[in-house]
């Protein structure tokens, strides 16, 4: 664990911070539906990056253990999210997110 | 005696057939129902009554507890029924009297469309008038109070298809609930004060519990009276009398000659306890009898309607219990409300065949030399006014009137005996007035008696009873209602009796005088232009109407028109107004663009962040 260490915690916190920062920047400016599942992956490792971080830092296993849920998680979103995609080209002959905007008040 | 309650469950069972059956049940059925329902009621009456009589209870009242009403902290009306010998002579002439009304009614409604509709109002009238007199407590009294009051409504709107008619009810039940309003209030004063609605518990509680003329029970006492005044149509509640003539005439002759209007009476003699403590408040009843008894003889000298000067009559007889109750001399007050059911009730009837003779014509200047043609309705005629006007020792208005008149002479309210002296010659006169007018001189109209037992035997009985013979009935009334102030006997009082006599036969003579001998003097003195504006004035009652149209109705109308938006409606209308706004604001934001929702979540999510780094 000595090598790990000398990683600080908060280091590897500011990190993941960036990531999710990038994430959702690329959710909030991109209108490409493919870039933001991208964004949305981006997002999701920046928070993995969080648990293992703490989980090195207490010596808990339960942050590598979140990890792999959350890349479970990750990869089941990315086909569910696909699909749609898919579905939404079909329909609308574009990937613009803001052309499916059919259900506003 | 325990049979008293069957009394009132006649008519309400009557009631309740007629009212659910109602338009269904054949004609003969519903007379069989509605008539043979109060004459049950007037049998089991007549049996508890000579019960009473023979075996007086110890304490001079039967009281029979049914059930608690209901039950709020110290405050537990009981449901009770109490017979004394006042509620015992109420009792008979409800039930007696309107037996025979009803019977006279299956004649006089008979191919109306509305025939059981008719009785089960009659019916539920003559229970709430039971309810009224026999209630042990002022609270089940107010219950018949306001039974009484939804029926005269209903009978005096019956037929509802004129809206004349209806307008004349709802006169009747508005100006009705300004009294009963008063009512209500002295009511709620008596509780506070005493803590008790019980009749005998008050009237054993008022005399410690008040200082004779302390402002409280002279408070009470005037807000009883304007119950009874409003009820009993006398000044300066008595504009709805006359136009709740408009109902049919037995209804006239049961509610608004020899039952209802007279509850005022009994109301003020049932608490007569009160009213001796406030003698200001009893000054008072006096001063409204007379007054009243006067207005209502001089307006009933001009009217044209048959039933409206039998309407301003009654207003005057009741104007006399008033005045009677003024002086002190209750069962004076209450012999003349019994003798007065009869020959008014009787005066109505005969009146009733009159118009149903003529075809429904109800003016008597197009009536005239009826005598031969309806003889029946003629002599009840002769000896119901006679009976009206006091005509002496035949008849039994003479000996109420005249006990009213000497009770008034010897307790010294030479004032209120004078009012009365003229009332009578007043009486006297319009009575036989219009007795002239429709029973002699030349025939306008061809008329068609009536027929059948329902018709001859009501106007019959209630004729004889109109005599000497009712005046023999006197009401038991020693135990209950302290005695008159004044002895009988003396050579007073045969003073007294021959001046009011002769002011009766005065009467006669002069509209005899004027009918028959078309003398100069008084064509002269009708002719002169102060005449001809007093009998316009005395036409319209006084003014009364116009009055109170002035005062109350036209400032109402104008109220209600400027607030014809009405203003708390429109501060509740905001609230709608408000939240629809609310809700366009919200939904711009619902723009459909994801990355909008995107920002809001992130930056709701930030804040909360925020919010829990803050504060933690």
């Amino acid at each position: 664990m000595n090598g790990v260490s000398a990683i600080p915690l908060e280091h590897a916190l500011i990190l993941s911070g960036i990531l999710f920062s990038l994430g959702l920047l690329g959710i909030l400016l991109r209108r490409n539906i493919l870039f933001v599942l991208m964004s949305i992956e981006v997002m999701m490792n920046g928070a993995a990056l969080a648990f293992v971080a703490a989980g090195s830092r207490w010596g808990a296993a339960d942050g590598q253990i979140m990890f792999i849920l959350i890349l479970t998680l990750a990869a089941a979103e990315a086909s569910v999210g696909l699909a749609l995609v898919l579905q939404i080209y079909r329909r609308f002959n574009t990937l613009d997110t803001d052309a499916a905007s059919e259900m506003k008040g | 005696m325990n049979i008293l309650f069957l009394v009132f469950l006649f008519p309400l069972l009557g009631f309740l057939i007629l009212a659910f059956g109602r338009g269904k049940i054949p004609e003969k059925l519903a007379a069989v129902i509605g008539v043979g329902s109060i004459g049950l009621s007037a049998l089991v009456a007549a049996i508890v009554g000579a019960q009473f009589l023979q075996h007086p209870p110890a304490d001079g009242a039967y009281v029979e507890p049914l059930w608690t009403w209901m039950q709020v902290g110290g405050f537990a009306p009981q449901f009770a029924l109490r017979l004394d010998g006042l509620s015992l002579t109420m009792m008979g002439v409800i039930t007696g009297v309107g037996f025979l009304i009803h019977l006279f009614a299956s004649w006089y409604m008979r191919r109306d469309e509305g025939y059981g509709r008719f009785f089960s109002y009659m019916n539920l009238f003559v229970a709430s008038m039971l309810f009224l007199v026999l209630g042990d407590n002022l609270l089940f009294l107010y219950f018949g109070w306001e039974g009484v009051g939804l029926c005269s409504y209903l009978l005096i709107g019956f037929w509802y298809q004129d809206p004349a008619n209806g307008a004349a009810a709802r006169k009747a039940f508005i100006v009705t609930r300004v009294g009963d309003t008063f009512m209500a209030i002295g009511l709620f004063l008596l509780f506070q004060t005493l803590g008790t609605l019980n009749i005998q518990e008050i009237l054993q509680l008022a005399p410690q519990a008040f200082h004779p003329g302390s402002l409280t029970v002279t408070a009470i006492a005037l807000l009883l009276l304007g119950g009874a005044v409003g009820k009993s149509a006398q000044l300066p509640l008595q504009t709805w009398l006359p136009d709740a003539m408009a109902g049919p005439t037995p209804v006239s002759a049961l509610i608004h000659a020899a039952t209802m209007v007279t509850a005022g009476v009994y109301l003020i003699a049932r608490t007569h306890t009160l009213f001796e403590l406030a003698p200001f408040a009893q000054e008072m009843v006096g001063l409204v009898g007379a007054v009243t008894l006067l207005l209502a003889g001089f307006t009933a000298l001009v009217q044209t309607d048959i039933k409206r000067v039998l309407a301003y009559s009654t207003m005057s007889q009741i104007g006399y219990m008033f005045l009677a109750l003024g002086a002190g001399a209750w069962s004076a007050a209450v012999f003349h409300l019994m003798t007065h059911a009869f020959f008014k009730a009787l005066l109505f009837l005969a009146s009733g065949a009159v118009i149903l003779a003529c075809h429904h014509e109800q003016d008597i200047r197009k009536m005239g030399g009826l005598r031969k043609k309806i003889p029946l309705a003629f002599w009840s005629f002769v000896v119901g006014g006679s009976a009206l006007a006091a005509v002496p020792y035949l008849t039994a208005g003479f000996f109420s009137k005249d006990e009213i008149l000497w009770q008034a002479y010897a307790g010294g309210h030479i004032g209120l005996f004078w009012a009365g002296l003229l009332g009578a010659f007043l009486t006297s006169l319009y009575t036989f007035r219009l007795i002239f007018t429709v029973f002699f001189g030349e025939a306008k109209t061809d008329a068609h008696a009536g027929h059948g037992v329902s018709y001859w035997l009501p106007l019959s009985v209630l004729l004889v009873l109109s005599t000497f013979v009712g005046g023999m009935i006197h009401p038991p009334l020693a135990n209950v209602l302290p005695a008159n102030p004044a002895e009988e006997g003396g050579s007073e009082q045969h003073l007294v009796e021959a001046l009011s006599g002769f002011v009766a036969i005065c009467g006669i003579a002069i509209a005899g005088w004027r009918f028959f001998g078309q003398p100069r003097l008084l064509q002269w003195l009708e002719g002169t232009g102060l005449a001809k504006l007093l009998s316009r004035y005395w036409y319209s009652a006084f003014g009364f109407d116009w009055l109170y149209d002035r005062l109350f109705v036209k400032p109402f109308l104008w109220l209600v028109r400027i607030n014809s938006k009405d203003v708390f409606d429109q501060i509740i209308g905001c609230i709608p107004v408000v939240l629809v706004s609310f809700n366009k604001a919200t939904a711009l934001s619902q723009s459909g663009r994801l990355r909008w929702y995107t920002a809001s979540v992130a930056f709701g999510a930030v804040l909360i962040i925020a919010a829990v780094v803050v504060y933690q």
